[in-house]
């Protein structure tokens, strides 16, 4: 909502700082975003006299004037206004200045004579549209008086940030409303230049249907339009608005149009209230009816744009069709001309609901519909029309004919609501004195009905507030304007909740922690992405086409994060997230979500350094086998990783595949080393807590076999092999080194095995071991096949 | 010499096996090539040799090869981390103490994880623990429950992205799925887990229809928090969140409450921080005002109670809800809120840094 400061002014009648505006509306809960001064550019502009004219030597149309600032130096300005006179004075900008329009000053030659300034019409200061000719000023002012001076046009526009369940603030008397309390003042309607007061008769209540001025007016929709006022005012003259009136609509942002349509946005941004105003004599009846559209009925609005209605949809109809749709934008066809000189000026309240979903379906936002569908008064009909009509009188004349009827078939009330002082006090921690409470209710535009009774007291919301529907509403009006900032901050005791921590809240810190230490960086990415296989849910109203799935994987968003970081030429790249993936659940349900994380590795596997000559090698799959069994113990520590296809898994226990590693496909730039990731389940459940288990007192045998192993024959089937076979002695074995060449025959490697033993309770004798390898040897031997490398 | 006998070789090498532990580096190393050389060393060689010997004879010299060859790799290793630690001890003078040492890679947390656990953990000194839940949910949960009205304007503070999840359920009837727009529904999955008292604080994951710009993300993160017991009120609310404010930013912070909208909330309450960087005076990052807005507050409206069963006239509560993102970007200066989805590595190392 934009506010004219000067607007403001004319309401509370005292000089106002938009700064302090602007602090005082933040403290009541209308933040300003923005204050804009109007008219920047005529800072540097003067008043000048002109003392003499003379024709240009070298146009017809142009003339040479002298001009005095009152500084001394008679400039020479030339100039191609026609009314150029001398002795007359004339808003002058001087070499340097820079116009509303952006232009600034030089002094330069306009064939063949030097000018040096610019005498300035209306258009060039951005006071009108005047371009006929230069601005002439009657004033005492001297030369050199600044203009905005002598001409008090300086105002400053706040840009108010309004939340939706106050459209009061929509209006300037809603914002005046809530300045005058905080200045402990009143306030009025600014007077209306040349008007002497309001001198419309009250609307004569109806019911759906009435007449006024000849034309017939009729509700038959009062869902969509509970109440419509109207009036006919006859020889209007449209023209121009007045100075004030086009300074007050160009200072909120509107352009001025003429002075009926300036007149109706002129209320709306005074009272909230939006208006129409129909050419009589292009209504076809003459009629106006709030009706729905009808099936295939179309209509051209203002805009110019032929649009097809809904029978959703509330529209304004004459007697052959639609000629608005109702609270979004008026017809083409109806709308007022320079050659109007009857008006039908229309004062509705449309349901905010219906106007909203209309606003929408037809993509068409008004300042008209914007209101509507945060509620206007329903009850302030009459002051707006009241309104309207004044000012209309004033600047284009016309008197109404006929009463103005006010349609109202189902008459309602404001709510009244109950307050109890004890639930201010429950709610915001303090007593609040009685007389404070009605002080604050009354500086809303609440009636206080009763004093207290039964401890409670019954309140009349005011019409413009839609938001007052319930005691709580009130508590918070209160404490609005008893101030947050003067209740007491204090930490008083309290109960602390039942619910522990999240279970799935420690689990996701232990696995950050665990791979921040494997040295991996957390990223956060969207979890949008394109289409990614027949799980993938899709978003109805998705940014683009790429971002149109919600993902089911991690995996893919962290190779293009490492694609991103070689666009960087950075090469050694390591990141996990911790997130979730979305995954199509039954038909109608919420997706499927799963907590993953998932990990990239490429590029060195240490920082290198110069003890090794600066090199170090690229990670590879054995990097990626020990930090995947590192996540796979964070994440899911029930499951094994084992290889299947290629691949590692990890599995859970029944079999479930829970999590993968393995190489990955990105789009590489020749430079940079492969990359390799994981990504696997988190599961939910709460870890088991590590119990201590004693620690070894007698020291440890080893054992090294080297193996002779055939093709087929793994590691991991070895090493349980050698567990097994090992006794209970046998406490780790460890692979030591894998050996291919000379020495060993084709399709074999040498496997060479590191079997730890250990008694806990005694020193092992050789022999112990001894008897014990030898049966590891002769069950590899006898089971499996296989001997020991010959050495 | 390959015509000598095994047994006279292996006596050959023997003296040499004593001078291992008087070489140098450079000697080492040429010792160590001829004596165990894969391709020219000498035992080496006479260990491949031992096919052609006579089996009695193979047995024999085998072991006492074989016996040789541990101890030269034994006597080599001895020597080699010998030398290494002479180096360390006894060349301290000429060694160049600024060289750079040898580091490991290191990892971190990302900064908005950071500032989150530690925004969390001021509140779990305050007897708040965390609750978590679903990104996607009904509309009912992320809106009706929270006492948006229906097709209000309110909800245009929300843009929100819808799933398509099959079945008849469409946008606007409480059922179609979206994705939560704030962490709020959390609160009501909390308070209908059982009685009162509630004290939580709800990290998570958020979505708004936002193009991605330097200061929007359609996705960010949020924590929200909730109290209700008996006897909470407007003056907790204050005294907890400059509790928080205090804690988090410093102990000279002050606040200010303005008053706002939440359809969740009545009344509802913006709060201001004063700026960290000028402390109140104005500067660019407060954009001249001396204060930051930092989150979005209120008492739980009676019909948000109401709707999860719990008492509107007995049991009070607030509520509150900040953007860890934004808080990040504040502390450490980040101008572009996109740098903390990008994982550049090199912003994540400087972030790594920072407190
Ligand atoms: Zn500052």
């Amino acid at each position: 909502m934009n506010v004219s400061r000067r607007w403001l002014e004319a309401f509370l009648r005292r000089p106002l700082e938009s700064a302090d505006v602007a602090s005082r509306l933040a403290a009541l809960g209308a933040t300003v975003d923005a204050i804009e001064e109007l008219h920047p550019g005529l800072g540097q502009v003067v008043v000048a006299v002109v003392r003499e004219v003379r024709p240009h030597p070298n146009a017809d149309r142009l003339r040479l004037c002298d001009v005095d600032d009152g500084s001394g130096t008679a400039w020479n300005v030339v100039c191609g206004a026609p009314n150029v006179t001398a002795g007359s004075k004339y808003p002058f900008a001087p070499v340097g200045a820079t116009l509303p329009g952006g232009l600034t000053l030089e002094k330069r030659k306009i064939r063949g004579e030097v000018s040096e300034g610019m005498l300035c019409s209306a258009r060039e200061l951005g006071l009108g549209q005047e371009h006929d000719g230069i601005l002439e000023l009657t004033t005492e002012a001297a030369p050199g008086t600044p203009f905005l001076e002598v001409f008090d046009l300086a105002d400053e526009r706040l840009v108010v940030d309004v939340t939706p369940n106050r459209p009061d603030l929509l209006g300037h008397k809603g914002v005046v409303r809530e300045l005058a309390f905080s200045f402990g003042t009143t306030f009025r309607l600014p007077a209306v230049p040349g008007s002497d007061g309001p001198a419309m008769p009250t609307p004569v209540r109806a019911g759906a249907e009435a007449t006024t001025g000849g034309v017939r007016v009729a509700i038959e929709d009062p869902i969509g339009c509970p109440r419509f006022l109207g009036a006919v005012m006859r020889g209007v003259r449209v023209g121009a608005s007045p100075e004030w009136l086009r300074a007050r609509v160009e200072a909120v942002g509107m352009r001025s149009i003429n002075n009926i349509v300036d007149a109706t946005n002129c209320v709306m941004f005074e009272l909230n209230q939006p208006m129409h105003a129909y050419d009589v004599a292009r209504l076809k009846g003459p009629a106006v009816i709030a009706r729905r559209a009808r099936a295939g009925e179309r209509l051209t609005t203002l805009d110019g744009t032929d649009r097809a209605l809904a029978p959703s949809m509330t529209v304004i109809a004459d007697a052959d069709g639609a000629i608005g749709v109702a609270g979004v934008m008026g017809g083409a066809h109806s709308e007022v001309s320079p050659e109007t000189t009857d008006l039908f000026l229309e004062c509705a309240y449309f349901e905010p609901q219906g106007v909203r979903a209309a606003r929408r379906q037809l993509g068409l936002s008004s300042e008209a519909s914007y209101r509507f569908e945060r509620g206007v008064d329903l009850w302030n009909g009459p002051e707006v029309l009241r309104r309207a009509v004044e000012i209309i009188q004033a600047t284009a004349g016309g008197t109404l004919d006929g009463e103005p009827v006010d349609l109202f078939p189902q008459v309602s009330h404001p709510p009244r609501i109950f307050l109890r002082p004890s639930r201010v006090a429950q709610v915001l921690g303090v007593e609040v004195a009685w007389d404070a409470i009605e002080r604050y209710l009354v500086a809303i535009g609440a009636t206080v009905v009763s004093k207290p009774e039964d401890g409670r007291i019954a309140v009349d919301v005011p019409g413009w507030r839609p938001d007052l529907v319930a005691e709580i509403d009130l508590v918070e009006e209160v404490a609005r304007l008893h101030g947050y900032d003067d209740f007491p901050t204090e930490l008083r005791p309290f109960r602390v909740g039942d619910l522990p921590n999240a279970p799935s809240e420690g689990i996701d810190a232990a696995i950050r922690r665990g791979l921040v230490a494997e040295g991996l960086y957390e990223v956060q990415t969207l979890p949008l992405g394109p289409e990614d296989g027949p799980e993938s849910v899709r978003l109805l109203n998705p940014l683009s086409a790429e971002e149109g799935f919600m993902r089911t994987a991690l995996l893919p968003s962290l190779v293009r994060q490492v694609e991103g970081n070689w666009a960087a030429h950075t090469r050694d790249v390591r990141l996990f997230e911790l997130g979730t993936v979305f995954l199509r659940g039954e038909a109608g349900m919420p997706p499927r979500e799963e907590r993953r994380v998932a990990g990239v590795l490429t590029g060195a596997r240490e920082p290198a350094h110069w003890s090794s000559a600066g090199k170090s090698p690229d990670v590879d799959h054995w990097d990626l086998r020990a930090l995947f069994e590192a996540a796979a113990a964070l994440a899911y520590p029930a499951s094994m990783v084992q290889v299947e296809g290629g691949e590692w898994v990890a599995c859970a226990p029944g079999g479930r595949i829970v999590g993968r590693a393995r190489a990955l496909e990105a789009d590489a730039p020749p430079w940079a080393a492969a990359v390799v990731g994981f990504e696997i389940l988190v599961d939910a459940i709460p870890r088991s807590t590590p119990a201590f288990v004693a620690l070894p007192v007698n020291p440890a045998v080893t054992r090294d076999l080297s193996l002779l192993v055939p093709a087929g024959a793994t590691a991991a089937d070895l090493g349980e092999a050698i567990r097994s076979a090992g006794g209970r002695l046998l406490e780790a074995v460890v692979v030591l080194d894998e050996y291919r060449g000379s020495g060993v025959p084709a399709g074999h490697r040498g496997l060479a095995f590191r079997l730890r033993y250990r008694a806990p309770d005694r020193t092992l004798r050789d022999k112990e071991v001894d008897a014990s390898v030898t049966k590891v040897l002769k069950v590899l031997r006898e089971r499996h096949g296989i001997e020991l490398r010959a050495s | 010499m390959a015509e000598s006998h095994p047994q006279s070789l292996l006596d050959a090498l023997r003296p040499r096996l004593a001078a291992v532990a008087e070489l140098d580096a450079g000697a080492l190393e040429a010792e160590q090539i001829a004596v165990l050389g894969r391709k020219s060393g000498a035992l080496t060689a006479l260990l491949r040799s031992l096919a052609t010997l006579p089996p009695e004879e193979r047995r024999a010299v085998g072991a006492a090869a074989n016996e040789l060859r541990q101890a030269f790799e034994a006597a080599f290793v001895a020597r080699s981390d010998a030398l290494v630690s002479d180096a360390a001890t006894a060349t301290v003078a000429q060694r160049d103490l600024t060289m750079p040492g040898r580091r490991r890679w290191v990892g971190a947390e990302h900064p908005v994880t950071k500032v989150v656990d530690e925004i969390c953990e001021i509140f779990h000194g305050l007897g708040f623990n965390r609750a978590v839940g679903p990104e996607a949910e009904t509309e009912w949960m992320n809106f009706g429950a929270l006492n948006f009205p229906a097709d209000h304007p309110a909800m245009d503070m929300h843009d929100t992205f819808y799933l398509d999840v099959g079945g008849d359920a469409r946008p606007g009837d409480g059922k179609a799925v979206l994705l939560r727009t704030h962490t709020s529904p959390v609160q009501i999955r909390t308070m209908m887990e059982g009685p009162p008292p509630y004290r939580v604080v709800i990290p998570g994951v958020v979505y708004r229809k936002d193009p991605f710009d330097p200061s929007h993300a359609p996705v960010f993160a949020q924590i929200e928090g909730l109290a209700v017991d008996e006897g909470i009120s407007f003056v907790d609310l204050k005294g907890t969140l400059l509790h928080f404010a205090r804690q988090f930013f410093s102990t000279s912070t002050k606040v200010r409450f303005r008053p706002s909208f939440f359809p969740f909330t009545e009344p509802s309450a913006e709060m201001d921080v004063s700026c960290d960087l000028c402390g109140g005076s104005g500067c660019s990052a407060c954009k001249g005002t001396g204060w930051m807005e930092i989150l979005g507050c209120g008492m739980v409206h009676p019909k948000v109670l109401e709707n999860c069963g719990v008492d509107a006239e007995r049991y009070t509560g607030f509520a509150f809800g900040m953007g860890p993102q934004r808080i990040a970007m504040q502390r450490y200066g980040i101008p572009d809120i996109r740098l903390l989805y990008e994982g550049d590595m090199r912003f994540l190392d400087q972030m790594g840094r920072a407190r």
